[in-house]
């Protein structure tokens, strides 16, 4: 892939770690390349339950954290950010309309080229799944000659029997300390399942335990015309 | 937050009788619940700042977690599975539902301010 053909990449996800876990390996190969990226990231993740493991937050400091080891990831991953400061948890309540023409203005100011989010209805949790529709409709809502290129991610366990394979597989072992890097940043998220997999029985270490569990990250190339969301 | 003592947690609860507080109450498994166990199912509920005087307040234990019941003019408010709890410099009474891994299951919020949006 050639990756400095691009412009500007916006990387468009509801959660402080999505970007971590679903697009680190990119979003580093695109900053190796020289283009600029930037996260809009929709909330701060009030409503998680991990807490740190064992747990150092509760309900009312997670937001600060959160936004702290946001800022921190990104750092790491050489990405500007933009915090849209929606709630967690209350995206999908959000009327569409309006969070889509906020994210086309920042599509069409940041002159993406490429646009990188959530595949709806096929990415679980319901913030991941209303603010992908949301980037859906604001690509939609940009004259097709002048509209960035769409990559979705799917992560709901029927997403091969219903979209097929993913068309971009992108292997991040090259860049993967810096996924990881990145990863670990989300402290208060990441202690869990790194501890989890710590305890696992087929545990081989942290890295390639890691490595095992996050190497490729897969992407469906979305024409927005086409799909219904 | 520190593991529940249930004297001086009562002894906080108390303070917050007979005038209004706001809330928060939250119960959940995550979003992944079903993602993971496709026997399980995704509950979850919260009520962010709900206001109310609630009238008296109790805290009872049993093996090793505890309920909360507050009892206001018209009705209750509820929660089970407690474990852990702390009385912030702000003046929240914080009280949470952990399970083995550190995730919060369950929490209960008492304020005499609104929580942050």
């Amino acid at each position: 892939m050639n990756y400095s053909e691009h412009k500007h990449v916006v990387v468009i996800y509801p959660h402080p770690d999505d970007e971590s876990f679903g697009v680190a390996g990119t979003v580093t190969n695109f900053r190796k390349a020289g283009v600029p990226v930037t996260y809009l990231c929709g909330t701060l993740g009030e409503m998680g339950r991990n807490m740190g493991s064992p747990f150092f937050a509760n309900r009312e400091t997670l937001p600060e954290i959160r936004k702290k080891e946001l800022i921190d990831a990104c750092e790491v991953l050489d990405m500007n950010l933009e915090m849209l400061g929606y709630r967690d948890k209350t995206l999908e309540f959000e009327p569409r309309e309006e969070v889509a023409e906020n994210l086309k203005n920042y599509i069409e100011d940041l002159g993406a080229t490429l646009v990188i989010t959530f595949y709806p209805p096929f990415a679980v949790h319901p913030d991941h799944n209303a603010l992908g529709a949301a980037a859906f409709e604001a690509v939609r809502k940009i004259d097709r000659e002048k509209r960035p290129e769409l990559w979705a991610n799917a992560i709901s366990n029927d997403r091969e029997e219903k979209l097929g394979k993913p068309e971009i597989v992108i292997d991040t072992e090259e860049v993967f300390d810096i996924k990881l890097k990145a990863l670990k940043s989300h402290r208060s998220q990441a202690e869990g399942m790194l501890s989890k997999m710590n305890a696992s029985e087929n545990f081989i270490g942290e890295y390639e335990s890691a490595l095992k569990r996050l190497q490729y990250e897969a992407f469906h190339r979305v024409d927005v015309d086409k799909v219904s969301y | 937050m520190k593991p529940i003592e249930i004297e001086k947690l009562q002894a906080y609860i108390d303070q917050f009788a007979n005038e209004p507080v706001y809330i928060h109450l939250e119960t959940t498994n995550g979003a992944y619940a079903q993602h993971f166990d496709s026997n399980a199912y995704n509950v979850g509920a919260y009520i962010r700042n709900a206001s109310i005087t609630f009238l008296q307040g109790k805290v009872v234990e049993q093996d090793l977690s505890y309920r909360i019941g507050l009892k206001h003019e018209i009705g209750w408010i509820y929660a089970e599975g407690l474990t852990d709890y702390e009385f912030t410099e702000e003046g929240q009474l914080l009280i949470a539902g952990h399970d083995r891994e550190g995730r919060l299951m369950v929490t209960l919020e008492i304020s005499r301010q609104p929580f942050a949006y």
